[in-house]
């Protein structure tokens, strides 16, 4: 009976057989229906992909303003489509968050992790037939690290003192040692690129399993397969179609209607009504990005340890994930850290909603008066409501927070990092050294809560160089702490990435490192019949 | 919309008879000419303005192209490296003299986001915007003035309450609702069209037409009920002139009349509303662009406002002025033909 059931899933699996049919007979055989429905979904896995098809996606964060160029790729469609036609040296393992070889095949560093040779995998090809050579790799990483270059990933490049080709090999020097150079190379900026893309940066042209077809900026980007792929465990659909859907309403329609297989950032207020749609599933997946409210630790009346704690306290963390996230996020604990991080710092105690306590720092900071916060519609999904929910709560505390709301444009330049006391949002990074070093490392430009702490930056430093994964546990532990009990950071809430499938595409990864899968949705997806 | 409304129409102004000997002269030998004549001229400057206008806007938005097109992610360095490149340092003055010295040469520069061509872009979404505007044109205005006409025909009887009635309800909901409305139920539950509207290049003329058919006719919908109440007001005004009596009293049959006497007369406003709505369709379809997905100049515009891509920003707002100052202008042209008495002025 039992191989016989395997066999019925396998079939169903194939198409070659209804689910219907499929629950049918194995409720003749005796089964209940939850446990064949759960046969079934392991038997869709274990038939593996299915190759063929056309995908479609109807994505968020697109513009007229899009280049194929990977150096100047901000939206989301810029990201997926660049994931579709190019690889980087290193990927970051889904769930773990450790590296993963790509075009580079192994690595090693000097015992202080200031040199790094990286072995490039030989016989790849880009999609014009060159075969991917050192220099391709050297040039690409020069681009990105040009003085004049507007890279995106000019902040991680500057790290790097020199970068240079010896026989085979990719020899990177650092000024500093860094443990986890591989994971920054795995940012989606770095996509390796025929002579670095010097001659044509916007060609598209790469090693990833789909061309570029045709690419009209803000409105649709299509691709072909690469039957030259140099792996075989991606690209299972023929043809993959990108529909720029910026309209949220439009984006659930268009996958409700059946029209594509793939939308992402479901609004969390309209999951619910969504997951009642018979051909639809929701994918969340958590992810490392949050949700701050953040104060300048250097500015009147933040500048007082205990002005902060009781903000901190202040703060419902749980009202918020399940009023602003609708429960698709986590709690946070004032640093910026959660467990999909290697080397995450266990048994931290988790801060929790304590107004008495709150109203003790209070006091004991000896500010009168109320507190202003700046918001804005911008500054993450539900900010504004976010703001108010934490008056509310502030206010059983004898804290009186003004709230007021500024306009969304500009944003960015006026308010976040300018103002002392704001929302904002950081999307996360691959490794801590790097979410530490962009925004709580005293003289990174992005310290936007002024935490200007001499141990705290030679604490970084060191755990950087640190090749003993104890030994820098221990370091990243203590930093959590400093920025957890002493720093300006209010942290709320680690948001998950919501995406939805269409019922019949199978084989999504959830991947820890980014939204859409880490961008590789497409190539990781197939389509069952 | 509803700015584009107000004010009664141009051509049914008194010609300022009293002016200088010899304009006046010509102004009676050929008004139509000194007319277009004049018309093109003030075009001219009005669009001038138009840029000045603009330009000061986008200077006025906080934040510069390079800090919004980086966002969050903006580096001082970043920021640096892309005013240099695009001589953003340069004052404001020199960077718009620059600019103007282009277009008056027909260059209307690149993208400053994507470095590729303004002209070539816009040909792309104007194409489109137009495509669209056509057919909901098409549609629309001969549905609008035969509604029209009927509603006159059966003037307080239940067919003329009934459009009324469906006219001013589907005028009053607002687009993106009529819109989504369509979608849910033509395109999500029934599963009849395609959506997203999207149009792309390699689309064959069939596969277009299908696609715009939701956009299409939510526009319909939208622009429908005005013309047709002007169209209905104006014949009545017209039917209840002597001349159309003795026509009555002669035994001409209604539809008659109002088709052959009393439609040629109220031709003026007629026309002066399909024009205002016309240019409606072609500027004011930002909304449904976007809830249709559909590529046209809006969503182009409202791309490079997010941006402040300047050179884009300019070369659209050029064209929907232009859009607005031909369509009226040819409002005016084609009320002055319709009315002999403007035809040749005493």
């Amino acid at each position: 009976m039992d191989s016989y059931l395997k066999y019925l899933g396998r079939e169903a699996a194939l198409g070659r057989l209804s689910r219907r049919e499929f629950m049918g007979r194995a409720a003749a055989l005796g089964v209940t229906v939850p446990l064949a429905s759960s046969l079934l979904g392991s038997s869709v896995l274990a038939a593996g992909p299915q190759k063929g098809g056309h995908l479609k996606c109807g994505l968020q964060g697109g513009a007229s303003s899009d280049v194929l160029d990977p150096a100047k790729c901000t939206s989301q469609v810029c990201f997926m489509t660049g994931r579709n036609w190019g690889d980087t040296l290193v990927e970051s393992h889904p769930t773990s968050g450790q590296p993963v070889a790509s075009l580079a095949e192994s690595w090693e560093a000097s015992p202080d992790a200031k040199v790094w040779t990286f072995k490039i995998r030989k016989g790849v090809q880009f999609h014009n037939g060159k075969e991917v050579t050192v220099d391709d790799v050297v040039a690409t990483l020069k681009r990105h690290s040009d003085e004049n270059s507007q890279s995106g990933a000019l902040g991680i490049m500057n790290s790097i003192s020199e970068v240079k080709a010896d026989g085979g090999n990719l020899v990177v020097s650092l000024p500093e040692g860094n443990a986890d150079l591989p994971l920054l190379l795995s940012d989606y900026h770095l996509v390796i690129q025929p002579n670095g893309g010097n001659d044509d940066p916007n060609a598209g042209i790469g090693t990833g399993p789909y061309k570029v077809a045709s690419f009209e900026p803000g409105v649709r980007v299509t691709f072909e397969k690469n039957t030259n792929d140099w792996r075989d465990d991606r690209g299972y659909v023929d043809s993959v179609e990108i529909v720029v859907i910026n309209d949220a309403t439009a984006r659930t329609a268009a996958l409700s209607s059946g029209q594509v297989h793939f939308v992402n950032r479901i609004d969390p207020k309209t999951v619910d009504l969504l997951k009642r749609g018979p051909n639809i599933k929701i994918e969340n997946t958590s992810g490392r990005g949050h949700y701050v409210f953040i104060m300048h630790c250097n500015t009147a009346p933040f500048d007082n340890n205990d002005l902060r704690l009781a903000l901190k306290y202040a703060m419902d963390r749980e009202a918020m994930v399940s009023t602003i996230l609708r429960g698709f996020g986590k709690v946070g604990n004032d640093f910026p850290i959660n467990e999909t991080y290697a080397l995450f710092p266990e048994g931290i105690e988790q801060r929790s909603y304590d107004p008495e306590k709150a109203a003790f720092h209070f006091k004991k900071s000896g500010h009168s008066g109320s507190v202003l916060l700046r918001t804005s519609e911008v500054a993450f999904p539900g900010a504004v409501d976010a703001a108010v929910l934490y008056q509310e709560s502030a206010k059983k505390a004898g804290i009186d927070i003004e709230i007021k709301r500024e306009p969304g444009d500009g944003y960015w330049s006026n308010v976040w990092n300018a103002q002392p006391f704001s929302t904002s949002y950081w999307g996360g990074r691959p490794t801590q050294d790097q979410m530490y070093t962009t925004a709580y490392y005293s003289k990174a430009d992005w310290n936007d809560t002024r935490f200007i702490r001499p141990d705290f930056d030679k604490l970084l430093l060191e755990a950087r160089a640190e090749l003993d994964q104890a030994k820098r546990a221990d370091m990243y532990r203590e930093m959590a702490l400093m920025v957890r009990d002493e720093g300006g950071l209010i942290l709320p809430m680690f948001n998950d990435f919501i995406n939805a499938l269409g019922k019949n595409v199978e084989g999504y990864v959830h991947d820890i490192g980014n939204d859409m899968s880490n961008g590789y949705a497409a190539t990781r997806v197939w389509l069952t019949a | 919309m509803a700015a584009g409304y107000s004010g009664p129409p141009p051509a049914n102004r008194p010609s300022a008879a009293s002016g200088p000997g010899g304009w006046a002269g010509l102004r009676r030998r050929m008004p139509l000419a000194t007319l277009i004549g004049q018309r093109l001229v003030l075009s001219a400057v009005l669009l001038w303005a138009v840029s000045v206008v603009v330009f000061l806007g986008i200077e006025a938005l906080p934040g510069d192209f390079a800090q919004t097109y980086l966002g969050q992610s903006a580096t001082p360095q970043a920021v640096a490296n892309i005013r240099a490149e695009l001589g953003l340092d340069r004052p404001a003055l020199a960077r718009y003299a620059d600019w103007l010295g282009g277009v008056v040469q027909g260059d209307f520069g690149n993208s400053w986001a994507s470095g590729t061509s303004v002209t070539e872009q816009i040909a792309l979404r104007l194409g489109n915007t137009l495509f669209l505007a056509f057919w909901a044109a098409l549609v629309s205005v001969p549905l609008a003035v035969g509604l029209g006409m009927l509603a006159v025909h059966f003037r307080n009887r239940w067919p003329d309450r009934l459009i009324n009635v469906i006219s001013l309800g589907a005028i009053s909901l607002p687009e993106f609702f009529v819109g989504y409305i369509l979608i849910l139920f033509i395109a999500v539950q029934g599963g009849w069209v395609t959506f997203p509207s999207t149009v792309y290049a390699g689309m064959s003329f069939g596969q277009r037409l299908e696609a715009i058919i939701l956009p299409c006719a939510t526009l319909v919908l939208v622009v429908l009920a005005h013309m047709m109440r002007m169209t209905r007001a104006a014949i009545l005004n017209v039917m209840a002139s002597a001349y159309v009596e003795t026509a009555e009293l002669k035994g001409l049959d209604t539809l008659r009349i109002i088709a052959k006497h009393a439609a040629p007369n109220a031709l003026a406003p007629i026309i002066n509303v399909v024009a205002l709505n016309l240019a409606y369709l072609v500027v004011g379809v930002v909304v449904v662009e976007v809830v249709f997905v559909y590529p046209g100049m809006g969503q182009y515009m409202v791309d490079a406002v997010t941006v402040r891509d300047m050179p884009v920003v300019q070369a659209c707002g050029l064209i929907f002025a232009a859009v607005y100052i031909l369509l009226n202008m040819t409002a005016d042209i084609l009320g002055i033909l319709a009315n002999p008495r403007l035809r040749h002025p005493r």
